[in-house]
């Protein structure tokens, strides 16, 4: 397997405008002889989808959800970074990247981020044009706020519905391109293959979610901007139809897939209130600027918390450990995600936790309330607020908050090169389903930067150079062999899950799948557990295909098939993940494992044996997956034991 | 946990958009007050397809009010009835023991059913499609901070962008009409210094499109504001008018 990361050569801050000039360029009166096919429509799916139609290209664009405006990227609460230094206060490109690259627990790639810290002023700059209605001074320039990992005010913000305005400004310029015909948008479709013809990607195979109709379409490249595959663990804050199928089923045809043990855990979510749940709400991570995190010093006191018996007010500031500023005076309250995650769990795994199940912890705004007045609190984090009441009924002006650590986002993805191609050619990865910028931990507010980044302006250059070496000529017949094969795979796999008609539902699976994987691969992995995960889930796997019920048919809206479908895909895709969370015998970012922390409990790396992205293979349903590595080398970063301290 | 509810549903039932369509009932039972109502939805539909049955279809995706897919009227009022709260977070807290609720599609000439509670509301991406936006080329924009905005306008705009896509004031209304969806993009886009030069085009296409597609007139009832989840206002449908009106005699002074 080739994994040549071309990055271009030259010094880190000239690669990207060096590289921009030596690409290929297709000439502007043969672009509209190309076919995209862009499959997501979130903001990397949209704002690629958009961008390339602006260009000439013909797109086709496809997502599951009725309309691309609702892709999750909505759900972002908090805030875009970028390196304005609009706030005066030391911030630059090259802080950014530096920032970026040592949140992520030296395990990114340097030149990838640095140019992602390059152009994330050009993303301000062109939401701001499309209308998208940042927080404002006085003055009518853009407002700042500041986020975990950093200590200058980078965030750009929209209330607490960011990702939400800056969806629907991508969603305003891809609705432009669908009007002026450029864009063909397919929603409710489903892509459930890609195909290969001589090695390249060249069309998809889909299923019209309404109908069930199954429908080839070939293009010159395919770009898949399908988002992270967190609902593995089945309660997550994805939206409840995000899934790794589109990025597994290209990982099955030969993508390689990188570092899929990397999975971010939001310290800040409400916690899991009984079986039922379905999924987990995060809380902007943004309280933590004026919210401070505690449990009570004493497990007694805990527990008469846990059991109602006395309420958080009660217990005076003496009786209380505000444990990220006590362990991390300089960061405080504003350490990493993964930092602030795992104090929680150790907070509650001592019998500290708060809430009836003891998995929670308090964030508590009675301070700020006090120096601020309720009225600033409500202005800065009002929606929030209403939020956590609708979902708990409590009100967290007058009690502190409970919160506690929920999969929020996913760092591992498939293999990019510089180019953000895969290792097929022509088929393209953007946005959270590649690996490349975050390392093993993503900084708050760096998601957003880097879907649009990506669709925005990496991808619109980086594709041309692909297409000017296919050719107009590159995009093959609909109706040859390839297609054939790969459709009737995918008819054959429906019909399979519809004709099992056994005793358990897909959701039955998936809560089993997901128990297993939070237990065994999510805030603290070991050996021996994930040893464990790699019996249990071949077993869980074949009683899927020997027990599985989904009802109905094929030839309609059938929501139980489309489940069946995509917990089929995570049910393999989860061995993979534990696959890699054990070869990685080390501590870094978002991974944790056991055997290896400092004495104090920190995540110890072992640069020496493990500075570099591990990116699996596939070789068949009976082989185990090979692991194949790009070695990790940092010119500009000196690698350091992170410290927050 | 919460306490439990024992609750009878009455749940439109309808295979296609061409099928009549019927009233089915279930009983919801054990149901923890902590839960959402889609979360009780999940537990029955678990039970249908046990029993052979196939579930309940309804939309939902981030389950966290603020994609806008979950569309459902309940008990005779889209999302529930609480105020400025979808579907996804509606609690099941609210309801009593022993309740009888009805739950169906949203219904609007506009919005034909796919099946059960699900509906086709792309009519509302061809009124974007129309002219929800403003025409930049990416890549040929000044800096961000090159156009100040003040802080009010920019405030209102955002109350206006808030919009979440649902649908639920064209269900709500007794005209079916999608005037505060418009109302609310036709506004944030006017209301900033970005959207000026396409501001009369913008607001005639999208009100061509919104009477094309088949939603009706605005009586001013209010019904929309009242069941918004994103509370709003009904200001803004003052303001689609002026911005409307104004439109047209600049179309006709310039013509």
């Amino acid at each position: 397997m080739n994994l040549d990361a071309k990055i271009p050569t030259g010094p880190m801050a000239q690669k990207w405008d060096k590289h921009r000039f030596d690409l290929k360029l297709v000439n502007p009166a043969n672009k509209r002889k190309y076919e995209v096919i862009v499959v997501g429509s979130g903001l990397a799916g949209a704002s690629a989808a958009a961008s390339m139609a602006e260009l000439g290209y013909n797109v086709k664009c496809f997502c599951y959800q009725d309309s691309p405006r609702r892709a999750h990227s909505v759900a972002a609460q908090g805030g875009i970074n970028a390196a304005k230094n609009y706030q005066n206060d030391g911030d630059s490109v090259y802080r950014l990247f530096y920032d970026t690259v040592k949140g992520g627990d030296y395990r990114s790639r340097e030149a990838n981020v640095y140019r992602l810290a390059q152009v994330s002023v050009d993303i301000i700059d062109q939401c701001a044009a499309q209308g998208v209605p940042f927080a404002r001074e006085y003055g009518g320039l853009l407002a700042n706020r500041s986020f975990g990992g950093a200590q200058v005010s980078r965030t750009f913000y929209a209330r607490g519905q960011t990702g939400q305005q800056l969806l629907l400004g991508a969603y305003s310029s891809l609705c432009r391109q669908i009007g002026l015909g450029k864009v063909k948008m397919f929603p409710r479709t489903e892509m459930l293959d890609v195909v290969l013809v001589d090695g390249h990607a060249k069309g998809i195979i889909v299923r019209d979610m309404v109908t069930g109709e199954i429908s080839r379409h070939s293009a010159h490249t395919v770009v898949l901007a399908t988002g992270g595959y967190g609902n593995v663990f089945y309660l997550s804050t994805n939206a409840m139809g995000c899934n790794v199928t589109a990025t597994h089923r290209a990982y099955k045809r030969g993508a390689a897939f990188a570092n899929p043990c990397y999975t971010q855990i939001h310290p800040t979510c409400i916690p899991v209130s009984g079986d039922h749940q379905s999924k987990l709400t995060l809380m902007s991570e943004s309280l933590r600027n004026d919210g401070r995190v505690w449990v009570p010093k004493s497990q007694e006191m805990a527990e008469k918390l846990r059991k109602g018996e006395i309420k958080p007010g009660e217990i005076i500031e003496g009786e209380r450990d505000y444990y990220l500023e006590r362990k991390y005076p300089s960061f405080g309250n504003l350490v990493p995600r993964d930092v602030a995650s795992r104090n929680a769990k150790e907070a509650c795994d001592e019998g500290r936790g708060v809430v009836g199940s003891g998995l929670g912890v308090y964030l508590d705004f009675a301070d700020s309330i006090n120096r601020m007045g309720e009225d600033v609190v409500r202005e800065r984090y009002g929606n929030l607020f209403d939020m956590y009441e609708k979902i708990t009924g409590s009100n967290a002006y007058q009690n502190p908050m409970t919160i506690y650590p929920a999969v929020h986002y996913t760092m591992g993805g498939l293999w990019v090169d510089y180019n953000l191609m895969s290792n097929v050619p022509g088929l393209f990865v953007i946005g959270e389903a590649n690996f490349s910028d975050h390392g093993a931990n993503r900084l708050g507010a760096s998601a957003l930067m880097q879907g649009l980044a990506d669709g925005y302006f990496v991808l619109p250059y980086t594709i041309g150079q692909y297409l000017a070496e296919a050719g107009p000529d590159g995009r093959p017949s609909e109706e040859s062999s390839e297609f054939d094969e790969v459709e009737e795979a995918v008819k054959a796999r429906i019909n399979n899950l519809l004709s099992i008609k056994g005793k358990r539902t897909p959701t039955s699976f998936h809560r089993e799948l997901g128990q297993i994987i939070w237990d065994k691969c999510g805030m603290s992995r070991s050996e021996s557990g994930l040893n464990e995960a790699l019996e249990k889930l071949p077993a869980l796997r074949e009683e899927f295909w020997q027990n599985l019920n989904v009802p109905g048919e094929n030839g309609s809206l059938n929501q139980s098939l489309e489940l069946a479908g995509r917990v089929a895909d995570f049910l393999e895709f989860g061995e993979l993940m534990c696959r890699d969370a054990l070869q990685r015998a080390e501590s870094c970012g978002g991974h944790f494992r056991e055997e290896h922390q400092t004495e104090e409990g920190e995540a110890k790396r072992d640069d020496e044996n493990f500075s570099f992205v591990g990116a699996w293979g596939y070789r068949g349903a009976d082989n185990e997956p090979e692991l194949h590595k790009e070695a990790l080398t940092y010119e500009e970063v000196k690698m350091t034991q992170r410290s927050y301290k | 946990m919460g306490k439990e509810l024992n609750l009878r549903l009455k749940v439109w039932r309808q295979d296609n958009a061409g099928d009549l369509g019927r009233f089915e009932e279930y009983e919801a039972e054990g149901i923890d007050t902590d839960m959402s109502f889609l979360e009780m939805l999940d537990v029955v539909n678990e039970g249908l397809i046990e029993e052979g049955k196939e579930p309940i279809a309804f939309d939902s995706d981030c389950r966290e009010g603020i994609c806008g897919t979950c569309s459902m009227v309940i008990g005779g009022v889209p999302h529930g009835g609480q105020q400025g709260t979808t579907a996804c977070q509606l609690h099941m807290r609210h309801f009593n023991d022993g309740a009888t609720i009805t739950i169906e599609p949203w219904r609007a000439t506009a919005f034909p059913v796919h099946r059960d509670l699900v509906v086709d509301r792309t009519a509302f991406d061809r009124i974007q499609q129309a002219g929800g936006f403003i025409s930049v080329r990416t890549g040929s924009v000044p800096d961000a901070n090159a156009t100040p905005v003040p802080k009010e306008e920019s405030d209102l705009a955002m109350d206006a962008a808030q919009c979440i896509g649902c649908g639920a004031c064209v269900a709500a209304c007794k005209n079916a009409s999608a005037m505060l969806f418009v109302a609310a993009k036709v506004s944030h886009l006017s209301l900033v210094p970005q959207g000026q030069p396409e501001r009369e085009r913008r607001a005639l296409a999208m009100v061509e499109q919104m009477d094309e597609e088949g939603f009706g007139n605005c009586t001013v009832t209010g019904s929309c504001e009242a069941v918004c989840p994103k509370e709003i206002s009904l200001d803004f449908i003052a303001r689609l008018n002026r911005e409307y009106g104004r439109a047209l005699i600049k179309r006709e002074t310039s013509s």
